[in-house]
């Protein structure tokens, strides 16, 4: 029988995966992205697992609006990561060190 | 006729969004020519809302009828003062702004436009009363504040501030919501008193995990220690009237929303977040002077003083009863004046070209060069460190009473001897405008707007300014009143 922790344990698992993805990724900016996307979706898991065995639906609205303001996220993410391609010709994690001190 | 009294509550909200619905219409269609026009438009739609919020604050409003739509949304008195905050930083924001983007062939439409959705965020953020209000205000107001630092789009440091600010700050957004989606799952509710009745007895380990995350997030947002390191970069890379934006508004409607969960929320839960507030003000108050010493540049200074001034702050909230919820309000508003005043003294440094300066090094000797300028930005300095008789030092009392009150006298004592230590770099930036040999590198004219913005703070924040507390002090206990607190 799948219970409550089973789900608490998988988005945990996921959104540890998210945070690790964002700060030991030293590659590429678009994997920080898919780090983040992670995370929100961690969350969602949460929310939809507890909303069902809670018999309350306030976690599903709650993660309906979750996947939308994601989607907004990710085109303004990907508009600023275009831009800084643009000018500095690079998305490499270790570049990103204009400003230091 | 419930429905109707509540959109009568959003009316400020209301007036913000159709406005920057229409402005988004006028910058698609019209394009860049009516930068100006747009400006005017958002500054008297916020000049509305602030209008329209006074009223609610002056008769300090509280109880069931400031709730709409079924307790989603709350406008009493304590989000009121908060608005009123924010819509004075965004509207000296558009005032400021023009100026500097014209110079450098920058303005866009788009500007005023992403400011007002900004204060719109935020004004939601700060009246928010469920978990579901809470994220759609605060991330309203994120999104439009990744484009803001990003707004130079040509400028490399611009490009990254934006980058740095997007990544940190989905971050700080994915851990607030894996908190406030255990929250949900513990206590089967998103509405504020449905937690506050959920959690009134012992916290369940899930639940203490939501409440820390919950902290972790809401501190990203207002850059307070540990969680600070991307405030000196974006403050830096971000375009200078931006970056005012982002000390003052931001940053008031994050610990306005951080007040309202820990101290409504979570009220009867205060022993679980008392320890992590306290430590995040003693680390926060100490990395800002400490990171301050040694910095070349003056926004990035203005950052780390922004890092410190967070600390004092959470020391109010650290209180958690009333005087320390008034005080916490009281200080935000000079320190909102107290910011604004400096970023406009550091948009005022210009050569003779018109390029804007942030050297420390260019400040030398302005008192010989500039006097005018110099000695208001000594004034504010000086208010920032907190040194009597200027208004900054009120800020600093009331905070300190109030924990104080709350027998914490330890924190109030670090609090106190820190501060001393962060009064360093502000002396030190005093002494270089009037001992040192003159750099002459400020020659450039400046704009009336900017002279008149700085001539507000800086009288507010001379020892004129005392005869406001009586009246801010009474508006900031009404307001504090309505957050429901013991004592």
């Amino acid at each position: 029988m799948i219970g409550i922790e089973h789900y608490i344990i998988v988005s945990s698992i996921l959104f540890v995966l998210g945070v690790l993805g964002i700060f030991m990724n030293r590659k590429n900016i678009i994997v920080v992205l898919m780090a983040i996307e992670l995370i929100l979706l961690a969350v969602n898991i949460n929310l939809v697992a507890f909303s069902a065995f809670l018999g309350d639906l306030a976690g599903q609205v709650f993660a309906m609006f979750v996947l939308t303001v994601a989607a907004g996220e990710a085109a303004i993410g990907l508009a600023i990561l275009v831009i800084y391609f643009r000018s500095r010709g690079t998305i490499a994690v270790d570049d990103v060190n204009q400003m230091k001190g | 006729m419930a429905f109707a009294a509540s959109f009568a509550l959003i009316a400020p909200e209301l007036v913000l969004g159709i406005t920057g619905l229409l402005l988004t219409l006028v910058a698609a269609y019209g394009g860049d020519k009516f930068a100006r026009f747009a400006s005017i438009a958002a500054a008297v739609a916020l000049g509305g809302a602030f209008a329209l919020v006074a009223p609610s604050v002056c008769a300090g409003a509280s109880g069931m009828e400031t709730e709409a739509f079924g307790g989603l949304f709350r406008a009493d008195a304590f989000a009121g003062f908060a608005k009123l905050m924010i819509f004075a930083a965004s509207g000296a924001t558009l005032m400021i702004a023009p100026r500097f983007f014209e110079k450098i062939g920058a303005m866009k439409t788009e500007f005023p436009v992403l400011i007002l959705f900004a204060a719109l965020g935020m004004s939601i953020m700060v009246s928010a009363n469920d978990l579901l209000t809470l994220y759609m205000g605060l991330e309203l107001n994120s999104l439009a504040a990744y484009v803001l630092a990003a707004m130079l789009r040509d400028d490399d440091r611009s490009a990254e501030a934006g980058l740095k600010y997007f990544v940190l700050g989905a971050l700080a957004s994915g851990i607030l919501l894996f908190g406030m989606s255990l929250t949900y799952g513990f206590t089967g509710t998103t509405s504020f008193a449905g937690i506050t009745a959920a959690v009134s007895g012992e916290l369940s380990t899930g639940m203490l995990f939501g409440l820390i995350f919950m902290l972790a997030g809401l501190a990203f947002k207002i850059s307070a220690a540990p969680f600070h390191m991307w405030t000196p970069d974006v403050y830096t890379g971000a375009p200078t009237p931006v970056t005012m934006f982002f000390a003052s508004a931001p940053k008031v409607a994050a610990v306005a929303l951080l007040a309202r969960v820990s101290m409504e929320a979570f009220g009867s839960q205060v022993d679980a977040w008392r320890q992590v507030v306290i430590a995040a003000a003693l680390l926060s108050i100490v990395i800002g002077a400490l990171g301050a010493i040694g910095q070349s540049n003056i926004k990035r200074l203005l950052a780390y003083s922004s890092i410190n001034n967070v600390g004092f702050i959470l020391i109010g909230l650290a209180a958690a009863n009333a005087s320390g919820a008034s005080a916490l309000l009281v200080y935000l508003a000079i320190y909102t004046v107290m910011t604004v005043g400096s970023f406009v003294a550091v948009l005022l440094m210009r050569d003779a070209e018109g390029n804007q300066l942030e050297g420390i090094s260019d400040l030398a000797g302005l008192a010989t060069t500039r006097p005018a300028l110099a000695w208001a930005l000594m004034a504010l300095m000086f208010s920032l460190a907190g040194i009597p008789p200027l208004f900054g030092f009120w800020g600093k009392f009331v905070v300190f009473q109030a924990a104080v009150e709350a027998d914490l006298l330890a924190l109030a004592a670090i609090g106190i001897a820190a501060s001393v230590i962060g009064a360093f770099y502000y002396i030190k930036i005093v002494k270089i405008m009037f001992f040192d040999e003159p750099a002459g590198t400020i020659t450039g004219e400046a704009d009336k707007a900017h002279w008149a913005l700085l001539l507000i703070c800086g009288v507010i924040v001379s020892p004129l300014g005392y005869f406001l507390t009586p009246w801010l002090g009474s508006l900031a206990d009404m307001a504090a009143a309505s957050l429901g607190l013991p004592g």
